[in-house]
């Protein structure tokens, strides 16, 4: 059997798997549609959150993340897990018990405001939108691979299959297809970790390998010292110890957790419980799935970087292994034989005098047209030319693009072609599932905080559900759109953008909500207008109008930045507070109600 | 017991138990993660061969996050019924 028959079958046998599950827990009414009736097990919403909260970036990248970056790379596990601990014990519970289907409705009852809940259902369809741009690309560049039918028509059949379940069957029907979803990209994740973990340190455990001793070849030394001295001899910093500076650290972490805990799609996902205690254990559930993934994904880099140097750095090009050269004919891999001797040399920028271990000039790899002469495009040992001029300030020979750690796992450890295609069909599963939870999102900001709750109070039942179907398909084809054309490398910084925004904005603004009863509406949106504004012109500086290194804030990022503009968030909120009335009673007295778990009832959207 | 003052007992105490918790979490993440890492990758016995404040950051805090979620559940849920605000998972 061929691979791209394999890759058909078991594709389309978790796809036929998903359309069942939609269909048969399609949405009958509204009430189902944003919250599946409020009656999923505790269990089921924790597996569901967690599919809905790794995306294909997530499946894909973060292993190459942590190759490349060893200990700096701490900040993605750490950040995006401890975000969980916040979200569930500061927000969550407090939010589940008020009630309401969406983020925008609380923001909009409690601050007594239409303003308040304006700003708000901007921020939530801004964050939805970036994200699912990205997943839309993700799913395109999957099926383009796969079936070798071009980026553009990969994302259209990407995108009318999430329409189809997430228009269809509302968060009920995407509750249970996610359910089937996370259990294929657990299997696809560690079933080549272990593998990988049994030939490099004889351990079947890949988080006790990490830990363990390096034993290919008789050899017996710890496995993490050995990456570290192949690390510096290579000219690259420490694996175990990173290169980032501690401010900087410090505040991508707190950015990313404190992002993660304001972030409306897994904020919704809690509303689909029963009652706050409910909550609670989901959230238990959801962080433990999560886990499985995120505790493997460090064992992963570090295997795959050792592996990667082992059988590439000073073999001869027509020695190695063969997956070199599938990666280099999908352009996610290039040898430059800079010193003509044809072996493959890759070091890191301790290595020159320049700082630097650029293959060659230019961001990205640009290769000669299909129809150029032979010699344009195959070298001397047959390897494929790049159009772009070799970069002669250094010697490394080798570049190759991040999220090839997690995909050429299975063939560096020579295990059979169905792991890949698992590993194809489990980059697929994060990819919809994150993208149909947003779109669920976007269409309820769309259909019910903003027609229903602003601008068409009168709006029936069966008109909003419609709305939002019409909002999802409108959202997906924007999505699809930006997909297709992507604006250059706009898509990895807005991810920044949406941490950065949801961290000093829904954060800080739900926190003051939750727990001062004397909050106004005025300190409110001038603090959520100030972490705003202060976020995105920095970010949009630093990212777009060419900032230097020199200019930043005390050496803060602006994938860190989002920190900073959640406390001046809070300051401004509370400097602002004494100019404005007291909120009015009922407020006060509902800030007092959310406190007591008991009575949650279900979560109502009117 | 009036009801307003067993109201804010109940808070207190969930108050506690927040602060608690969240302490114990930035610690783990922030702390070993980040802040003394350097130290404790000296001082600290390392975990099998890692060094010790490399393995927090890696696979120690979200091992911990973990647990303080199990935590906050049962600590919750053992408050809620002390104060007969307990509802089972089903709701009422």
């Amino acid at each position: 059997m061929t691979n791209s028959t394999l890759n058909f079958i078991i594709i389309g046998i978790t796809f036929a798997v998903y359309i069942v599950i939609a269909v048969r827990s399609r949405a009958g009414s509204t009430k189902e549609y944003y919250t599946a009736g409020g009656g999923v097990s505790s269990f089921a919403n924790g597996m569901a959150t967690a599919a809905d909260w790794m995306s294909a970036a997530t499946f894909i990248s973060m292993a190459g993340a942590v190759a490349m970056s060893g200990y700096d790379a701490s900040r993605f596990l750490m950040g995006w897990t401890g975000g969980f601990v916040l979200l569930t014990i500061l927000m969550v519970p407090f939010l589940r018990k008020f009630g309401k289907a969406t983020v925008p409705d609380f923001i909009g009852d409690r601050y007594y405001s239409k303003w308040a809940r304006g700003v708000a259902v901007i921020c939530a369809i801004f964050i939805c939108m970036t994200y699912i741009m990205g997943q839309m690309r993700g799913v395109g560049v999957v099926f383009s691979q796969l079936f070798g039918i071009g980026i553009p028509a990969g994302v259209v059949v990407g995108s009318a299959i999430v329409f189809f379940y997430a228009g269809l069957g509302g968060m009920k029907g995407i509750t249970y297809t996610q359910v089937a979803q996370y259990c294929v990209m657990a299997f696809a994740y560690t079933i080549p970790a272990v593998f990988i973990a049994i030939m490099i340190t004889n351990q079947p455990v890949p988080q006790l390998g990490l830990i363990g001793h390096y034993s290919l070849n008789g050899e017996s030394v710890p496995f993490l010292e050995k990456l570290n001295r192949i690390n510096v001899e290579l000219g690259f910093q420490e694996y175990t110890t990173g290169k980032m500076s501690m401010v900087n650290m410090f505040c991508i972490t707190a950015a990313l957790m404190c992002g993660t805990a304001g972030l409306p799609h897994v904020i919704v996902r809690f509303f689909t419980v029963k009652s706050v205690q409910a909550v609670r254990n989901s959230a238990c559930w959801t962080l433990a799935f999560i886990a499985v993934i995120y505790l493997t994904a460090p064992a992963i880099g570090a295997f795959a970087r050792l592996n990667l140097i082992e059988e590439l750095h000073e073999t001869p090009y027509v020695e190695a292994p063969a997956w070199l050269q599938e990666f280099e004919a999908t352009g996610q891999m290039a040898w430059v034989d800079k010193n003509g001797d044809g072996k493959i040399q890759y070091f890191g920028p301790g290595k020159s005098v320049a700082g630097t271990n650029s293959v060659f000039q230019g961001e990205q790899p640009i290769f000669p047209a299909y129809d150029a002469p032979e010699n344009q495009r195959l070298g001397a040992h047959g390897e494929r030319l790049l159009a772009n001029k070799p970069d002669l300030s250094n010697s490394n020979e080798l570049w190759f693009g991040h999220d090839i750690m997690v995909m050429a796992n299975p063939s560096m450890a020579g295990l059979p072609m169905w792991v890949v295609s698992l590993l194809m069909a489990g980059c697929i599963a994060a990819a919809l599932s994150t993208a149909a939870g947003l779109l669920l999102v976007l269409s309820t900001s769309i259909s019910h905080d903003l027609m229903k709750k602003i601008v068409k109070p009168d709006l029936s039942d069966r008109e909003e559900v419609n709305y939002a179907r019409g909002a999802s398909f409108v959202g997906l084809a924007v999505a699809a759109y930006f997909g297709i054309n992507p604006p250059s490398a706009f898509i990895a910084q807005t991810v920044a953008f949406a941490f950065g925004l949801a961290a000093s904005s829904f954060f800080p603004t739900l926190l003051i909500g939750i727990f001062s009863k004397r909050m106004n509406k005025l300190g409110a949106i001038s603090g959520m207008i100030a972490g705003m504004v202060f976020t995105s012109s920095y970010i949009v500086y630093f990212q777009f109008l060419g900032g230097t290194k020199e200019q930043l804030l005390f050496g803060i990022s602006s994938e860190g930045i989002g920190f900073v503009g959640m406390l001046i968030n809070f300051a401004v909120a509370f400097l602002v507070r004494p100019f404005g009335d007291e909120p009015p009673k009922e407020v006060q007295e509902m800030v007092e109600r959310i406190h007591i778990p008991s009575g949650a009832g279900e979560a109502s959207h009117h | 017991m009036s009801k307003s003052v067993d109201h804010r007992a109940y808070s207190r105490a969930c108050l506690r138990i927040l602060g608690v918790l969240l302490g114990i979490w930035f610690f783990v993440s922030f702390g070993c993660g980040i802040l003394f890492r350097e130290w404790m990758d000296e001082h600290l016995p390392p975990v099998g061969t890692a060094p010790f404040g490399f393995w927090m950051a890696q696979q120690g805090s979200i091992i911990c996050f973990i647990l303080i979620l199990v935590a906050y559940a049962v600590l919750m849920k053992r408050l809620d019924s002390k104060f007969g605000y307990a509802e089972g998972e089903e709701g009422q």
